[in-house]
C-alpha cells in the first residue's frame, strides 16, 4: 500500500427527488489498498460506487477515481476500473469462454491477449473444463468467482465489487475473499460493500454507512479500540442502532 | 471497430441461441404472411352496387349490364335520383355508389372524355375500396371496347377515355391479395425492426447486463450499432423470404418494377425503424414497458398506413398522421414497385423522407442514450 490516492470523495451527495440517499459523503482511498463499505441494506453504499463507476451522476459534491473526475472524465474513468455490480451481470445464455471474450474484446484486449488471459483465468478457477458451459448453468459461487474475474481480465487499477459474496456459502466467500487478495497483491485497489461483518476484518479499512452518511471510517483495529467493542459487527450495531432505513 | 465486431459477435450468438426468439422473427412473420392475405380477402363477389344513372343511355345500360355480368358485384339498387343512392348508402345497402352524368354518352362521343362519380361507403371501407379497383377495371375494359368498336367502323374520331374520380387504387388483376400481401411484408418488417429491436435492448436493462456495458470504455454508437446491425440483417432475410419465397410462390406476385430499387428503400426504412425501436428502448427499462409503447405506435403505424383502409378516404386530420407515419411510405413503395412498376424518379420524393426519418429517429435515441443516469 502507498500513499498515492486512488478514490478521492468530498461531500458527495445524491439526491432521488428530496430523498437523500448518499449523503455528503467524504473519503480517500490509497492505492493498493482494500477498502470495504459496510451499510445496512439502504443505506447508500450502492448509489455512492455507481456515482464513483461513472453510472450515475452526484446531485453535489466532487470526486475523482484514478485522478479522473467524475461528472467530466467518466469515460476515462471506465477505461481504468473494472465493476462488479450487484446483480448477476455476466450473460447467462453465453458460455464462460464467450463471456471472457466479450467482455476481454469491448476493453481493447487483443485477440490474442484475450486468449491467453482467459485460459490464465480458467486455470485459476479450476474451470477449464467448465469453458464451454452455458453461464446460467453455472452454480452462483461460480458465477461471482467468475464475475469478479471478468471484472479485473483487462488489469484495470480498481475494481469495484458491490456485494460480491451476497447469498453464497461461507467456503465459497473465503475462496472469493482470496481472488480479492490476489489481485491486491497484483496492486489493483479494491473498494468492496458487504454487509458481512465478519468480511469487514478482511479488509485494510473499513467505513460504515448509515442512513446515506459515512459515520466512521478507519482500520478495523482502530475502530474497534475506538468504540471500546471486540469485533466490527459490535461497531455496526453502536453505530446503526439510530438508523432510519429498514429494509 | 474491433469493439463492433465483438458486439455483433455476441449478439448473433445471442439471438440463434434463443429458442423462443427464432420462430417469433422468422417464423411467424411468415405465417402471418401466408394467412393474413387469406384472412383479410373478402367475399368479393357480394360487392352491393347501386347505380345512379342520369343518362339512361345504350352507353349507360351497357356499362351497367357489363358490371353485373362479372359476377363480382350484386346491382342492389338502381335509380336516377342522387339523393336515393346517398340513402342505400347510409341504410348500409350499397357499399357503392356509381353516379353515371346525364349525357355520358353524348360527351363521351363529342368529346373523347367524360367523368364517372363514384361514392364509396365508409362503413365497410374495405371491402368498397376493393370494390372501386375493380370497378375502375371494368370501366376501363368498357372504355377500350369502346374505342375497339371505333376502330372497326374504320372512325377517326379520337380514342375516347373514362375518368372515374375518387378511385386512384391500381390493382390490375382485380386480385386482392396482390394488393394485401406486398403491405402486410412492410409490415411485418416494420415489427421486426420497431418491437423486436427495442425489447431486445430493453432485456439487456431489465437483466442488469446494460450496467456491465455502461461501466466499460464502449462508445455509445459502438453498442449502438452493434445492437441495431443484426435486426437490420435479419430484416433483410425476413423481407427476402417473403417476397422471393412466400410471394412469389404462393401468391405468384413477381414485382413489376426494380427488386434492386425494391431493397435500397427497405435498407434505407430499417435503419429509421431500427431507429425508432432504439427511441423506445432509451425511455422505457422493462421489456414490459418497452412491449406496451412499441404496441401503442405499432398499432397506430399500422391503422393509420393505407394498409387496410385508404388513405384517400381518410379525413384531413388522419391523412396527417399517415403522412407522418414512416410506414405509410414504406407500403406505398412497396406496391408502388411490386404493382405499377414505380421507378427511381416516382419514388425519389418517399427516399427522401424515409432518409429523414432515419435521421429523426436515430438522433434522437442516440441524443436519448445514457451510459450514465
Ligand atoms: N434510482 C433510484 N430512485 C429512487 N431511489 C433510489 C434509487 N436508487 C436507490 N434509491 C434509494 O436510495 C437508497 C439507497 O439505496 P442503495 O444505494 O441501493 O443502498 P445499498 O446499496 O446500501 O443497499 C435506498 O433507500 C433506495 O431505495
Ligand atoms: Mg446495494
Amino acid at each position: 500500500m502507498t500513499n498515492t490516492i486512488s478514490i478521492r470523495a468530498n461531500g458527495l451527495t445524491k439526491k432521488f427527488g428530496t430523498f437523500v440517499a448518499t449523503d455528503h459523503i467524504t473519503f480517500e482511498v490509497y492505492a493498493g489498498e482494500i477498502f470495504g463499505f459496510l451499510g445496512a441494506n439502504g443505506a447508500g453504499k450502492t448509489t455512492a460506487m455507481r456515482m464513483l463507476c461513472g453510472l450515475l451522476e452526484p446531485t453535489s459534491g466532487e470526486a475523482s477515481v484514478a485522478g479522473y473526475d467524475v461528472y467530466r472524465e467518466a469515460e476515462s474513468i471506465k477505461k481504468n476500473i473494472g465493476y462488479m455490480s450487484q446483480k448477476f451481470s455476466l450473460y447467462e445464455d453465453l458460455t464462460i469462454q464467450e463471456n471472457i471474450r466479450f467482455f476481454g474484446g469491448i476493453y481493447g484486449l487483443s485477440y490474442e491477449g484475450i486468449r491467453q488471459k482467459g485460459n490464465q483465468l480458467l486455470a485459476d478457477l479450476g474451470l477449464q473444463s467448465k469453458a464451454k458451459a452455458l453461464v446460467g448453468d453455472l452454480p452462483l459461487g461460480w458465477k461471482q468467482k467468475l464475475a469478479f474475474s471478468v471484472a479485473v481480465l483487462h488489469d484495470p487499477k480498481i475494481v469495484f465489487l458491490d456485494e460480491p459474496t451476497g447469498g453464497v456459502d461461507p467456503v465459497t466467500r473465503r475462496q472469493f475473499w482470496d481472488l480479492i487478495y490476489q489481485a491486491a497483491a497484483r496492486g489493483v485497489t479494491i473498494f468492496v460493500t458487504t454487509h458481512y461483518m465478519d468480511e469487514a476484518e478482511y479488509c485494510d479499512r473499513v467505513s460504515v454507512m448509515v442512513d446515506g452518511r459515512m459515520d466512521a471510517l478507519d482500520s478495523p483495529q482502530n475502530l474497534k479500540e475506538q468504540f471500546g467493542v471486540n469485533s466490527i459487527e459490535e461497531v455496526f450495531y453502536r453505530l446503526a442502532r439510530g438508523a432510519q432505513r429498514a429494509d | 471497430m474491433k469493439t463492433i465486431l465483438f458486439l455483433l459477435e455476441k449478439e448473433f450468438k445471442q439471438i440463434f441461441r434463443n429458442k423462443a426468439l427464432l420462430p417469433m422473427l422468422f417464423g411467424m412473420p411468415l405465417i402471418q404472411l401466408i394467412v393474413l392475405p387469406l384472412a383479410a380477402d373478402y367475399e368479393i363477389k357480394n360487392i352491393n352496387i347501386a347505380v345512379v344513372d342520369h343518362d339512361r343511355s345504350a352507353f349507360s345500360s351497357r356499362l351497367t349490364h357489363k358490371i353485373d355480368a362479372t359476377g363480382y358485384f350484386r346491382l342492389t339498387g338502381f335509380m336516377d335520383s342522387y339523393r336515393e343512392g346517398d340513402r342505400m348508402i347510409a341504410l348500409d345497402e350499397a357499399d357503392l355508389v356509381l353516379e353515371i352524368p346525364a349525357k355520358f354518352e353524348n360527351t363521351l362521343q363529342r368529346e373523347g372524355v367524360e367523368r364517372l362519380f363514384l361514392a364509396v361507403n365508409a362503413i365497410n371501407g374495405t371491402k368498397a375500396n376493393v370494390g372501386a379497383s375493380y370497378l375502375s377495371r371494368i370501366i376501363g375494359d368498357f372504355s377500350e371496347e369502346l374505342n375497339q368498336e371505333k376502330r372497326n367502323k374504320g372512325a377517326s374520331a379520337p380514342s375516347s377515355q373514362i375518368i372515374v374520380t375518387s378511385s386512384n387504387w391500381f390493382n390490375p388483376h382485380m386480385n386482392y391479395k396482390f394488393f394485401m400481401v406486398p403491405g402486410i411484408l412492410a409490415f411485418l418488417v416494420t415489427m421486426i425492426g420497431g418491437y423486436m429491436s427495442a425489447l431486445n435492448i430493453v432485456k439487456e436493462k431489465e437483466i442488469g447486463t446494460i450496467e456491465q456495458i455502461n461501466v466499460s470504455p464502449i462508445r455509445k454508437h459502438h453498442f449502438i450499432i452493434g445492437k441495431l446491425v443484426p435486426f437490420w440483417v435479419i430484416g433483410m432475410v425476413v423481407f427476402s423470404i417473403g417476397q422471393l419465397v412466400v410471394s412469389r410462390y404462393i401468391y405468384h406476385i413477381i414485382p413489376v418494377g426494380s427488386l434492386l430499387l425494391l431493397y435500397a428503400y427497405l435498407a434505407l426504412y430499417l435503419v429509421a425503424i431500427l431507429g425508432f425501436g432504439l427511441l423506445v428502448s432509451t425511455y422505457t427499462d422493462t421489456q414490459q414497458q418497452a412491449m406496451s409503447v412499441a404496441f401503442f405506435f405499432v398499432m397506430i403505424f399500422l391503422l393509420m398506413s393505407g394498409l387496410f383502409t385508404s388513405i384517400d378516404s381518410m379525413p384531413e386530420w388522419a391523412k396527417v398522421i399517415a403522412y407522418l407515419n414512416p410506414v405509410t411510405y414504406f407500403i406505398e413503395v412497396m406496391r408502388g414497385v411490386v404493382l405499377k412498376g414505380s421507378n427511381w424518379v416516382d419514388l425519389q420524393n418517399h427516399f427522401l423522407i424515409m432518409a429523414l426519418f432515419a435521421v429523426f429517429f436515430n438522433s434522437w435515441a442516440l441524443f436519448n442514450y445514457r451510459k450514465s443516469s
